[in-house]
């Protein structure tokens, strides 16, 4: 039978064998931006305007008008986001390939460090220690860094200080050798961006956008219930509005996860 | 520049004094009421509508309406038309406009109506819009109306002369003693001194019997040359003298004396009359304090001398001096620019002997003035006529 | 003397609110000479320049030589009560809510006599002080003060009528983020506003002067962006119905013209942040304000938007910005007309370069938050509708009154 994955697959998730985990925010206008030095130009952060809702502006019917930044939410980076994927071939969302849309993931769990250091670093020693648990991290999977941050008020998830934010992040050697060594298809994280808040101060600067967006890879942040997830052996499905040449969207992220596992 | 010397009336009667009963509240509109008035006028000199060939008219509440669309409203094909819109000096300036109308022979009988109807609301309306200066100026400082502006005027005249409240007290009695004896008056109840003292105030210092009451009527009389009178087979009172005057003494900060003050001498003059041989007088009384006023500029006692010349005189119709004997407007009512004509009418009667209950014994000459328009912070306008009835 | 004001207790929610009424309204267009004036709290009035008089009421020509070049000239504010009387019988409904109500006649030293209102300390024969004031109606109105300050003087009912005196009002100050904001919180608190709302957008992010801003007694943070309908709306409907007075602070000021900007984003954020900021504004908070225009001793009273000079002409070197402050004078405009059924006044105060960081570059003068919070406080409590902070906001006042064109081009230097 030539449909039998599929059909297996449909009585895994009919049979709750198969779980669906919304690894997304919910987008409002209310959710904390990446914030920039004020005179540059600035993420635009989500606003709805109602067009109508069973009322003289529309008597039968509710919809809004919305505005919103590529970089709004949980979103995914692509890789003309940075200066380093500007010339790659489909670098832009209008051009990204649907097979890179559902992938294998690894999740990598930090939580107790981020915990203890809001500035902590991943870095390749971490993660070669999580390999030797849970194996080699394969070709074209995602990594995802849990840290737990999508579970902090907003003040502390932003965690802006005098010199910054302070959240979570990669070290710019972990990211080279990610994307170098181990050809991840993207790194996602819990909070905003993929580099930690005091990334720019690493040597490149934001490298997880350097390393992945210089090599065609993929970024995703503002991710949560990734404590849901196993180590390995999950997929994550990624499907980001078709933007013409668009550097990001937010995103319905799905987790699939095997029950039990 | 010397003011030319004005020439006397040649043989200019006034006839026909109609009165259209007044009500407080009508649901009829002012043309009906100047209907009416024109239909009395026909009626009391036994002509027909189309005798009328001059028509001058007042009123406050014709709406869009103005002398020349009721000319068409009534039937009338006149060959001079006037309308007046001078408030409380509309009748004196519609006399003084006809008879020389008549005099001329531009016009054999001049149809003199003021009228105007009172709605619910519509003596607000009318202060709203009152005038541009008082629409400015006036009106937006408590929405008093006439009673808070005339007040400021009372308040320093009363402290410039040593007007008491009992003095203008006096007046407004004797009006309404007048008035008890004037079936047409809407005020029938006595008011004595007391009630006058203790009355609510309204603006300081004008209380409640300080002020006339709203009300909807029309008076009338007709204005033509002696010998039409004599070939109608109807009575007339001569004409003896008139003046009128605008805006005068502007420099006065506060109102303390009217225009007939600049002009009374004229008017004496030209009536070749003194103040003593005036038998009735009929002021305009929108205050007692006016009437007061009146007293001065009028010639019968000197500024200042008012509340004496009050203290010392009978006011009613059978005192010494016999004023406002209908009851005025302060008694009767105020039907709008009617109220200017009120007291013409009712001198006019006086003099031809047909007052019924309120006529003054040998009453020969009688003196009607007016007053108007207060604008902005003053009556501007001010008129006076002396008539004598047949027997001068 | 003027009976003190007594703080309002808290609402009894059985009660009808009274609904707002307005006096007298109509004037001719030539009285709006006044209305010009009493705008900026000037006292002036016409005046023949060949005969040297001063004329009122406001008229079409001198009533001396009957030029009709007749200019508008400040007038010396001294005056003597010359005749009062205090009208009990009002045939106005909004004059007869508030019987008894005092007038007078003010012979002006200057020469003209005027019908005025009447603070209470102010007797007959008194020597006052003459302002024009706006009243509930939006229009120029005469009034008499004594000289000299007596106790308790701004608490006069009269007086309170031609003001938005924040003293026991509740006050809602937009956006506390900013030096501005903050100035005024405090200045407010001062004047005896009772309740301080003041909104924090993006609460997330901390910002100078926050611990302070949260120390100050009676306020209540409450959060608020005014570029989001959603934020605006439900801070609406939490605390609309007790907002007397509404202080919009919101601003985003960036350098730029047309050429010397990348791109819209900036101008997007300008116009999101400050022009759609009063319009969602307006929309939640104004209906309830102008429907408790007469809620007694605290009613809503006014609006205050800080607007920048450059509203008037457009200064190139912040030339969007300017294009944005102008969009909301223009707003404001038709806000004063909406909110005016009301009795609530909007009041804008437009400031020359503040001596915050986005003017860093700018040499003096510029205008000290401080400043602009003491012109937004004396602005309630005098009633002006226009206010102008500092030398620049003057300055280009003068100049556009003067000639507009020239300051248009002089600008663009």
């Amino acid at each position: 039978m030539k449909n039998a994955p599929l059909a297996e697959f449909a009585s895994a998730l009919a049979s709750g064998a198969v779980k669906i985990v919304d690894l997304t925010f919910t987008l409002s206008p209310d959710f904390p931006m990446i914030v920039l030095p004020p005179e540059f130009g600035q993420a635009m952060p989500m606003r709805i305007q109602q067009i109508s809702r069973y009322n003289d502006a529309g008597p039968g019917w509710y919809w809004n008008n919305i505005t919103l930044c590529e970089h709004t939410g949980t979103h995914f980076d692509a890789p003309i986001h940075w200066y380093t994927g500007k010339d790659l071939p489909n670098a832009a969302l209008d051009a990204l390939p649907a097979a890179d849309m559902i992938a294998p993931v690894c999740v990598i769990d930090c939580s107790a460090e981020a915990a203890a250091d809001a500035d902590f670093l991943l870095t390749v020693p971490a993660v070669e220690a999580w390999e030797a648990r849970h194996g080699r991290i394969p070709e074209r999977n995602w990594v995802l860094l849990r840290t737990d941050w999508s579970k902090k008020d907003m003040r502390t998830y932003a965690n802006l200080k005098d010199d910054g934010a302070h959240t979570p992040g990669p070290d710019a050697e972990v990211m080279r050798w990610l994307v170098h060594e181990r050809g991840i298809i993207g790194f996602g994280t819990e909070t905003i961006g993929t580099d930690a808040g005091q990334g720019v101060h690493l040597d490149p600067p934001m490298p997880a956008h350097h390393y992945l967006h210089g090599a065609g890879r993929y970024g995703l942040q503002c991710l949560c219930n990734l404590d849901q997830l196993p180590p390995t052996g999950a997929m994550l499905v990624t499907a980001p509005l078709k933007i013409e040449n668009g550097s990001g969207s937010p995103l319905r992220v799905l987790g699939l996860v095997t029950n039990g596992t | 520049m010397q003011a030319s010397k004005r020439r006397p009336y040649d043989r200019v009667v006034l006839t026909a004094p109609v009165t259209i009963p007044y009500v407080r509240f009508s649901v009829e509109s002012a043309q009906w009421w100047v209907g009416r008035a024109l239909k009395g006028l026909v009626d009391a000199a036994g002509i027909k509508a189309s005798d009328i060939d001059g028509l001058c008219v007042s009123s406050f509440t014709l709406g869009t309406d103005t002398a020349i669309a009721l000319t068409q409203h009534f039937g009338l094909c006149v060959r001079w038309l006037e309308h007046i819109p001078l408030g409380g000096a509309s009748a004196v300036a519609a006399l003084r406009h006809a008879a020389r109308a008549v005099e001329a022979g531009d016009a054999d009988i001049v149809a003199c109506v003021a009228g105007d109807t009172n709605h619910v609301d519509s003596f607000r309306r009318t202060l709203e819009h009152f005038s541009r200066f008082s629409q400015d100026a006036a009106y937006p400082y408590g929405a008093g109306g006439a009673n808070a502006n005339f007040a400021l005027i009372a308040q320093n005249y009363m402290r410039t002369y040593g007007v008491t409240r009992e003095d203008l007290g006096k007046i407004a009695v004797s009006q309404r003693t007048n008035a008890l004896r004037n079936p047409h008056a809407l005020m029938k109840a006595p008011l004595t001194l007391e009630q006058y003292i203790g009355a609510r105030p309204i603006s300081d210092p004008i209380h409640l019997f300080d002020c006339v009451m709203p009300c909807a009527g029309a008076e009338a009389f007709l204005v033509m040359r002696e010998d039409t009178a004599k070939s109608l087979g109807i009575a007339s009172a001569r004409l003896l003298g008139t003046i009128e005057r605008h805006n005068a003494f502007a420099n006065d900060p506060v109102q303390v004396r009217g225009g007939w003050a600049m002009d009374i001498g004229e008017l004496y003059a030209m009536a070749g009359v003194k103040p003593d041989d005036i038998d009735v007088l009929e002021t305009y009384d929108d205050y007692p304090f006016i009437v007061m006023m009146q007293f001065e500029d009028l010639g019968f006692c000197k500024k200042g001398e008012g509340a004496e010349f009050v203290r010392s005189h009978d006011l009613t119709i059978d005192g010494d001096f016999p004023q406002n004997t209908s009851g005025g407007q302060l008694s009767v009512g105020q039907a709008g620019a009617g109220g200017a004509y009120l007291g013409m009418v009712e001198a006019l009667r006086q003099v031809l002997g047909t007052a019924g209950p309120t006529q003054v014994k040998n009453a020969r000459v009688a003196l009607a003035s007016g007053f108007g328009m207060i604008n902005y912070d003053r009556g501007l306008s001010s008129g006076a006529a002396i008539i004598a009835g047949a027997s001068s | 003397m003027t009976e003190p004001l007594i703080r309002p207790k808290r609402k009894d929610p059985l009660k009808r609110s009274r609904q707002p009424t307005l006096p007298p309204a109509w004037r001719s267009r030539t009285a709006h000479v006044l209305t010009r004036v009493a705008a900026e709290g000037r006292f002036a009035m016409q005046f023949c320049p060949a005969c040297e008089i001063y004329c009122y009421p406001s008229r079409e020509a001198c009533p001396q030589c009957l030029t009709a070049d007749l200019i508008v000239k400040d007038a010396p504010r001294d005056g003597v009560i010359l005749s009062e009387t205090t009208v009990r019988v009002p045939s106005d409904v909004y004059f007869r809510e508030r019987a008894p109500w005092r007038i007078g006649l003010v012979h002006l030293t200057c020469g003209p006599v005027l019908v005025s209102h009447l603070h209470g300390d102010c007797k007959e024969g008194n020597a006052v002080r003459m302002s024009f004031q706006i009243d509930k109606a939006g229009q120029a109105v005469a009034f008499a003060r004594p000289k000299a300050e007596t106790p308790f003087m701004s608490d006069d009912k009269q007086w309170r009528e031609m003001t938005a005196d924040p003293k026991f009002r509740r006050v809602l100050i937009t956006n506390g983020r900013t030096p501005v904001g903050q100035e005024i919180a405090q200045a407010l608190k001062a004047a005896g506003a009772s309740i301080l709302f003041v909104g924090i957008a993006e609460p997330w992010k901390p910002f100078p002067g926050e611990d302070a801003l949260r120390g100050i007694e009676g306020i209540d943070i409450v959060p608020l962006d005014v570029s989001d309908e959603k934020s605006v709306f439900d801070l609406a409907a939490d605390i609309g119905g007790k907002v007397d007075i509404l202080i919009n602070t919101s601003e985003h000021i960036r350098a730029g013209g047309l050429f010397d900007r990348t791109g819209t984003t900036t101008s997007h954020v300008e116009i999101g942040q400050v022009y759609m900021g009063l319009v969602h504004l307006a929309q939640a908070f104004g209906p309830a304000m102008r429907s408790r225009g007469a809620d007694g001793t605290n009613s809503a009273a006014a609006w205050v938007n800080i607007l920048s000079a450059y509203a008037l002409t457009n200064w190139p070197k912040f030339g969007q910005y300017s294009a944005v402050q102008a969009a909301c004078l223009s707003l404001s405009q038709c806000l004063r007309a909406e909110l005016r059924p009301g009795g609530v006044r909007v009041m804008n105060v437009f400031s020359g370069p503040l001596d915050v960081e986005w003017f860093q570059t700018l040499p003096p003068p510029k205008v000290a938050p401080r400043a602009l919070a003491a012109s937004v406080v004396r602005g309630l409590k005098e009633g002006l509708e226009d206010v102008f902070v500092g030398e620049v906001a003057e300055d280009i006042r003068k100049r556009f009154a003067a000639n507009p064109k020239a300051l248009e081009r002089e600008l663009g230097e």
